[in-house]
């Protein structure tokens, strides 16, 4: 088959006439653009059907790809959008005159600088900027809290998480399905009733060594709470990346008179570790994003970043918010890429491995 | 060797068999052992605070804690008419020493509040009484009372205190349900306008079956494109699925309050195109329509995930051979492709379900009044309120509809077949 341009489709050309049309009935060059882009990306990626293909079939299949970028608008969208309005130099959620103008006026850092200056004591001083902000800034403590909550919950998640995915793909683990059902369930059980649950048991007094007054309103029980939650995502992606796990790996290793000890850390770990890291970076995420726990349990102390978002937007929804949205996307986008090259790279070593 | 009758032995003399089940026990014991320490972790922060919850439920003991003589007595009490003197004695007297009582859950305000739930209004009918309690040195006490208050000649208080002074309940799950007891003791259904949870349990599932079939329409399409797209453009097109997975659930209902607020991107884009006048912008949040498209947009990877592995494993060959058979494209579809990602639609549909009916952060961001669920109503009773015992039955009934369809998701999918991207 020869892949005939794009320019030389028939569609383009009608395409562009359609473009043309709209262009002289709105008067606006943007939103012929846009009619350009929804209708033009499904075009481009129209591959060459076979030439028995009717008409219907290539309308069909136009139709099929523009629902598909519709659906991809759809979900992106309010992703990319909230970049850009973070900028905004009004205290306003949507665009303004000048932001569409693209006037440089219109576009400013204010709610960035507001992350760090609200709840300052002295956001215009110069002397101990930096420690007032450290130790007063509400997003900066909501920060901090957030990031050694979710540090501390993600080590023990992955601690526990991959013992227990290690004993749960041996062969022979007796009621594998009734113990894989419960140490998932965290992620299935509503988070208000686990939230309710943990509050009337956190709650209770003298009973927890150490915390004669409960564990609520602690670090430690919002600790204990966000590793509960995120213990299923490590079990899944470690039990995931053990199933391609060649065993005959572990009896060549004691054949050779590796001790249980040296065949784990020289022949299993490396083996395992993406799915380790994946599994702990789901764990973080979990932890990261967790509200209803933190709502329950938390006390003004332990407010995190979501929980600080939360009321924001409940209370009093500013563009300081999408700022932080902003930042937060820019995080999970390394996240994300940081799982991709561990996708990669476990694909890489399991190719290793005889199928 | 098999038809030998003596055992085979192993090197120091024992059957082999045996051997074999030694063996067998020691290796299961030691996968046991792996799992162990979490299974330990999991039921003491999870296990036990949902058990915490199922109890509270049914545990009340207000009536126990502010009048503890009078509730030992008053369970002899036939329920016929008004209590007798005796009983009214040992209340009054205990009134009166509670009202000193300032420890939380056993002051007079906590059997009033108790039983208000039960007889809405009689809140003050105790707080009064508890007043002038210390006034009443001889019977008959119930004439007394009677005197402070029309209300004590109700049958329907003393037994609602009756009810009250057990320690265990089912007063809460019957409010969760919308029953509540008649003068006479008998459970009956609340008044039409004090029914609210059997209205908003049913909403939730509707709601979460709506969002459930709109994903599916959404997701079906994009995964059988992604399916089907070389390698290289479906994995660059998967970063556009696996980014709003991966973005804080707080930063994505933030941008649809953004995108769709009354003066918001969504109604500037269609002023501007003149679809609608400025002055007829839409209302898109802060109501239902609010909540099914953020819990959409939410939702929609969970189903796409499931969806797009199964169609990946569908050999494109299948459909061509049913089009060379003469099939036309609509039958190769419904009679050889859609049967095929069957397991995915039920992985998908199952899982969506399952986390739509206990959502809580969504709705009450964006669902104003009518988009709220049965979570909310949940920690309205829990933070707010302070209602713990309905807000926990509420709880447990909400648990026993979701462990429900997670059995069924265990059954027809295996919990061991979840993955991630």
């Amino acid at each position: 088959m020869k892949k005939v341009s794009f320019f030389k489709r028939p569609g383009t050309w009608v395409l562009l006439a359609l473009m043309v049309g709209v262009f002289l009935l709105t008067q606006s060059i943007g939103v012929a653009l846009v009619f350009l882009l929804v209708f033009g990306i499904p075009l481009y990626f129209m591959e060459d059907l076979p030439a028995y293909a009717t008409t219907a079939d290539k309308v069909g299949k136009y139709i099929f790809l523009l629902i598909c970028s519709l659906i991809f608008i759809f979900l992106i969208t309010p992703i990319l959008i909230i970049i850009p309005l973070s900028f905004n130099a009004e205290p306003y959620f949507t665009f303004t005159e000048g932001m569409l103008s693209f006037d440089p006026s219109a576009y400013s850092f204010r709610w960035y600088q507001d992350i760090f200056k609200f709840g300052m004591l002295e956001p215009e001083g110069v002397t101990n900027w930096w420690s007032d902000m450290w130790e007063n800034a509400t997003w900066v403590n909501a920060a901090r809290n957030s990031f050694f909550i979710a540090i501390v919950s993600t080590i023990i998640a992955t601690f526990f998480g991959t013992l227990a995915a290690l004993g749960l793909s041996r062969p022979e683990m007796p009621y594998r399905s009734a113990i894989t059902s419960l140490l998932i369930s965290p992620m299935i059980v509503p988070l208000v009733i686990t939230a309710t649950g943990m509050f009337f048991f956190y709650s209770q007094k003298d009973i927890f060594p150490f915390y004669p007054d409960g564990l609520a309103k602690t670090y430690l029980g919002i600790i204990l709470a966000h590793a509960t939650l995120g213990i299923p995502f490590v079990i899944i992606t470690v039990t995931a990346t053990l199933s391609g796990f060649d065993r005959s790996l572990i009896r060549a290793s004691q054949g050779l008179g590796a001790s249980g000890t040296t065949t784990f850390f020289k022949v299993i770990m490396p083996l395992i570790l993406p799915g380790m890291i994946s599994g702990a970076l789901f764990a973080f995420i979990t932890s990261l994003d967790e509200v209803v726990a933190v709502i329950f349990l938390a006390d003004v102390d332990q407010r995190t970043i979501p929980r600080q978002m939360f009321s924001g937007i409940r209370e009093q929804i500013s563009p300081t918010i999408l700022a932080v949205a902003t930042i937060l996307v820019v995080i999970s986008i390394g996240l994300l890429s940081a799982l991709e090259l561990l996708r990669r790279r476990s694909e890489r070593l399991r190719g290793l491995a005889p199928q | 060797m098999s038809d030998s009758t003596s055992p085979i032995l192993t090197a120091d003399g024992t059957p082999l068999k045996t051997k074999l089940a030694q063996t067998t026990r020691r290796l299961r014991f030691k996968a046991l052992l792996l799992t162990l320490p979490l299974v330990v972790f999991i039921i003491i922060t999870f296990v036990l605070p949902i058990g915490q919850m199922l109890y509270r439920s049914v545990h009340n003991p207000t009536g126990i804690n502010v009048t503890p003589n009078f509730a030992e007595a008053i369970q002899e009490w036939d329920g016929q008419g008004l209590p007798d003197d005796k009983y009214v004695e040992l209340f009054v007297k205990d009134l009166a020493i509670a009202k000193k009582n300032r420890e939380i859950g056993k002051t007079v305000g906590n059997l009033a509040t108790r039983i208000n739930y039960e007889i809405p209004g009689s809140r003050s009918l105790f707080t009064s009484t508890a007043r002038k309690a210390k006034n009443i040195k001889e019977g008959p006490y119930l004439d007394a009372l009677i005197k402070i208050n029309k209300k004590w000649e109700n049958p329907a208080v003393w037994l609602s205190l009756q009810r009250a002074s057990k320690e265990y309940t089912a007063s809460f799950y019957l409010a969760a349900l919308d029953r509540k007891y008649d003068e006479k003791g008998n459970v009956v259904r609340a008044d039409e306008l004090y029914q609210i949870y059997i209205p908003i349990l049913m909403k939730t599932l509707w709601l979460s079956a709506v969002i459930t079939l709109l994903c599916f329409l959404l997701a079906y399409p994009v995964s059988y494109l992604l399916s089907t797209l070389p390698m290289k453009t479906s994995n660059l097109l998967m970063i556009l699925v696996l980014l709003p997975f991966w973005t804080s659930l707080l930063v994505r209902t933030t941008a649809w309050i953004a995108m769709l607020q009354t003066e918001g991107i969504v109604n500037d884009f269609l002023v501007f195109l003149g679809v609608i006048g400025d002055d007829g912008r839409i209302q898109m949040i802060y109501n239902m329509t609010g909540t099914i498209i953020a819990m959409v947009h939410i939702l929609l990877p969970f189903m796409i995930l499931p969806l797009y592995s199964v169609m990946k494993t569908i050999p494109p060959t299948y459909m061509r051979a049913a089009k060379s058979m003469g099939a036309s494209t609509t039958y190769a579809f419904t009679k050889v492709y859609f049967p095929q990602t069957i397991p995915g639609i039920a992985a998908g549909t199952l899982l969506v379900f399952i986390l739509a009916i206990g959502y809580y952060i969504t709705p009450a961001l964006v669902g104003g009044n009518d988009g709220l669920l049965i979570s909310n109503l949940i920690a309205d009773h829990i933070k707010s309120t302070l209602n713990w015992s309905l807000g926990a039955a509420l709880g447990t009934i909400l648990l026993v509809v979701v462990l429900v369809f997670y059995w069924v998701y265990n059954k027809l999918v295996g919990v061991d077949n979840l993955k991630f991207g």
